[in-house]
């Protein structure tokens, strides 16, 4: 296929439209699992940070 | 109790904690399946608009987005609301869990309707009563978020929480029929309850496709973030510190 893919960037005249619509969607969708991944082990780190100091007071 | 089957076990956070994580695996799995099947379908299956060119392809997130923004505040408003009579404590992490994605989902379709009003009415942006609504339901999830972290008491903050997305519950039918009582920019709906589909068939598979892809998106993000609402809250307990992911 000739020029099939930058054809297929360019929309049509589109590109900056639709590039810029599905761009920031996937910047989004890719930025919000990796948050919620660091504040999981954020806090599984607290908890066991805490849970160490619990036994060091216990013995 | 023999083979009785209750859902009431699961409103415990110590009983939902290993549910949500089942069910937030198994929605990232249709999740990626079908963004991956959407977005083939979005740019390679549907045809060319014959009015908006390539433009119209936007439409493949705007819509869904915009539903869902509509969707996931309503879900919220519930669950705040069961927490607020019933002082059910993972309702009102449900709803915690839920905001974030609703302000994200409200940004993309304001975002992308901004890109797509531009080339088709040569303006990024104009104060009609669909985009305003929109705008305001964006403010609403960040109140909600911004209040929820100003109040230092998690039941307060719950309650007051609970209360801001009751009252903001009366946007959504003026976002949803804006286009019916004012004369707006933004067209009508394409798709209807009542009325069904103005669009073409292959056109509209593909638009609900991703729809489906968002919504599962949503409950998988929404289950991954209400297990760490769940460990942080729920921190002195002892279920949690008896959990194997808890180091030693």
């Amino acid at each position: 296929m000739k020029g099939g893919l930058s054809e297929f960037f360019a929309m049509g005249g589109y590109a900056l439209y639709v590039w810029g619509s599905f761009g920031a969607t996937a910047l989004l969708m890719i930025a919000e699992p990796l948050l919620l991944r660091q504040r999981r082990k954020a806090a599984l780190q607290r908890i066991s940070r805490l849970v160490r100091i619990k036994s060091e007071q216990q013995s | 109790m023999s083979g009785r089957f209750s859902l009431y076990r699961f409103s415990s956070p110590a009983a939902f904690y290993p549910l949500a994580g089942t069910i937030g695996k198994v929605s990232t799995l249709i999740a990626v399946v079908l963004l991956a099947i959407g977005l083939y379908m979005s740019f390679f299956v549907a045809p060319t608009d014959y009015k908006q060119g390539e433009g119209y392809r936007i439409i493949f997130i705007h819509v869904p987005s915009a539903w869902m923004s509509m969707f996931i505040y309503l879900v919220m408003a519930f669950w705040a609301g069961i927490g607020l009579v019933f002082n059910t404590r993972l309702s009102s992490m449900m709803a915690q869990a839920l905001a974030p994605t609703g302000a994200i989902m409200t940004f993309i379709a304001l975002w992308t309707g901004a890109f797509w009003g531009k080339p088709m009415w040569g303006t990024w942006w104009v104060w009609d009563a669909r985009l305003t609504s929109e705008l305001i339901l964006f403010f609403l999830y960040i109140g909600f978020i911004a209040l929820q972290g100003a109040i230092d008491d998690t039941r307060r903050a719950d309650r007051a929480g609970a209360v801001l997305l009751l009252v903001g519950v009366v946007n959504i039918p003026i976002i949803y029929f804006s286009v019916k009582w004012w004369n707006t920019l933004h067209q009508g709906a394409t798709v209807s309850v009542t009325q069904g589909s103005s669009m073409s068939t292959i056109m509209l598979q593909a638009m609900l496709i991703m729809t489906f892809a968002f919504w599962a998106y949503t409950i998988a993000v929404a289950m991954f973030r209400v297990r760490s609402i769940i460990l942080e809250r729920e921190k002195d307990t002892r279920w949690v510190s008896e959990l194997p992911e808890v180091r030693r």
